[in-house]
């Protein structure tokens, strides 16, 4: 393991195919160790499957995915679930545990990773929960929380074991103004203060593109562009520029693909 | 709706074929996962202790209740029947051999089945839809262990135990009709029933049949939670899976486990 590299997760000629059907070709991807770095794209371009691949979930068809220098999809087993200890992921749901209290989702990768002592494991959740402002709401259920709120109580639970990588899905949707604005300061924060290396994806462009150090652009299942938020938003490629400037006219279209609308209209096809 | 050329059938079979030989391979390969090699974590026990209280305690009632009204029906159809041949002293024998060797195990895994096995699919399919199985994945706790093994070894422990509850009941509940109602000799109805009962045939086998369903009702219970399609729509069809071949393995499975013991050829 060479935690001294430079980045954190390289993906390598990564290739991923769901069926027949090809979701990434050949990409090459590597998330710097330290920084916030965000994955963008339009919807339903396989963001969330590239997450899955980070945390090889899902295992690539072709192509390395190195974390901490580990090529993740050849260990085994048990192997791969030591190293997600290093791994925290922040899911698009929260995806909290239904049957436990906010204070137990919190205190659960403490209870199966270490042998701390209930009062240690007790501060410890006090204090994750009092970072996302939460350490009130200790007591309730999930099912008592609104959905802001199960996804901070989430990246307490996230963020219990002090990982060393920590991807949010999606952790823009749905959040209130004011939510968003904590979340997005939290982000930075937590990526500051602990020495995380942060991995949004997202496809809110404004609050990516505020937090982000560095952004890659994806779609079509190949990396359309990469660079700082400034650089991409002078870049030249058209589709980066529709995506950044959100046009709805421009190389990516709008509509799935479909046959002639007017043939289909007077069933002629 | 185009109709399908017979080629096209044809593939679509092969497809059925191959879809069939990769969900045995899965489900063998997560019920080995789920049972062998290193144990996740600790707490274990405490785990197989909340599930043998959800899967075991919980089916008792329906158990309970099931198994008194058979031996009941029992008692009273094997009366009008033994009745009619002046030997009506032998509804005990018939009520306990019946039970202990056909429809105490059987019946249990079916109402186990219904009752808990559905619920097991339920349940998994929901954290599996609600993302908490991937969660616990990159907590890095193996779903396998912490969420499938204490439930199969849950129904592996309680429906044989629940088959043993709803035999006894069942022979009380004969019992009960036979000797109050009907006015059997209770003399004659228990000394029959000990001296046809053989501990070893009867009972023993009864128990391993209870055993196997046992065996094959969680597994597939478990495993189609796990292994279904994450929507409503998935969880639903995985239900439905669960309960019918769960019953169909049980009733098919009866027939060669009887064969096998209780056949002579």
């Amino acid at each position: 393991m060479s935690a001294d590299n430079d980045y954190a997760v390289e993906l390598k000629g990564v290739s991923f195919k769901r069926g027949s059907r090809s979701i990434f070709n050949n990409v090459d991807i590597r998330i710097p160790r330290g920084k916030v770095t965000g994955i963008m794209g339009p919807s339903g371009c396989g963001k969330t499957t590239l997450l899955r691949l980070m945390g090889a979930q899902l295992r690539p068809s072709a192509g390395q995915v190195l974390v901490n220098g580990q090529d993740l999809p050849t260990l085994s087993r048990s192997a791969l679930f030591d190293a997600r200890k290093h791994m925290g992921v922040l899911f698009q749901s929260g995806a909290l545990f239904t049957d436990l209290d906010v204070f137990e989702n919190v205190a659960f990768p403490l209870r199966v990773h270490t042998d701390l002592p209930d009062d240690m494991i007790r501060d410890i959740v006090l204090m994750k929960l009092q970072a996302v402002g939460l350490r009130g709401a200790v007591e309730l259920m999930p099912d008592e929380l609104s959905g802001g709120m199960k996804r901070r109580v989430a990246l307490a639970r996230a963020i219990a074991m002090d990982p060393q990588i920590l991807m949010y899905d999606e952790p823009f949707v749905g959040q209130d103004p004011i939510a968003m604005g904590v979340l997005v300061r939290l982000i930075r924060l937590l990526n500051d203060a602990l020495g995380i290396t942060s991995i949004v994806v997202s496809h809110d462009l404004a609050e990516t593109a505020s937090i982000a150090d560095y952004i890659y652009v994806v779609g079509d299942g190949q990396v359309l562009g990469q660079g700082t938020p400034q650089e991409l938003m002078a870049a030249d490629n058209p589709r980066i520029r529709q995506f950044m400037k959100g046009d709805p006219d421009g190389p990516v279209p709008f509509h799935f693909p479909a046959p002639d609308y007017r043939a289909d209209l007077l069933g002629t096809r | 709706m185009r109709k399908k050329s017979l080629l096209e059938r044809i593939r679509l079979f092969g497809r059925a074929a191959i879809d069939m030989v990769a969900v045995l391979g899965r489900s063998g390969l997560f019920l080995l996962h789920a049972l062998v090699g290193r144990r996740g974590i600790g707490g274990g026990f405490q785990l197989l202790v909340k599930q043998l209280y959800s899967v075991g305690v919980m089916s008792l009632l329906i158990i309970v209740v099931s198994g008194m009204f058979i031996g009941m029906v029992l008692a009273l159809q094997g009366f009008s029947i033994l009745t009619k041949y002046g030997s009506e002293q032998a509804v005990g024998q018939m009520v306990a051999l019946t039970l202990l060797r056909e429809l105490g195990p059987v019946v249990t895994a079916l109402l186990f089945a219904g009752r808990a096995g559905s619920a097991l699919t339920a349940e998994i399919g929901n954290m599996k839809s609600t993302e908490q199985l991937s969660s616990l994945e990159m907590i890095g706790v193996d779903p396998l262990k912490y969420i499938a093994a204490p439930r199969l070894w849950a129904g592996f422990i309680s429906l044989p135990i629940l088959a043993i509850i709803f035999s006894v009941v069942g022979i009380w509940g004969g019992s009960w009709v036979a000797i109050d109602w009907l006015g059997v000799y209770d003399g004659s109805f228990w000394a029959n029933m000990q001296n046809s009962v053989s501990f070893t045939d009867d009972v023993v086998n009864g128990v391993i049949k209870s055993i196997v369903f046992a065996f094959v009702v969680t597994w597939i219970a478990v495993f189609q939670g796990y292994d279904c399609e994450p929507t409503s729509e998935g969880i639903s069809r995985a239900t439905t899976k669960t309960v019918v071949y769960a019953s169909l393995a049980i009733l098919g499975l009866d027939f060669i486990l009887t064969a096998l013991m209780f056949g002579d050829f």
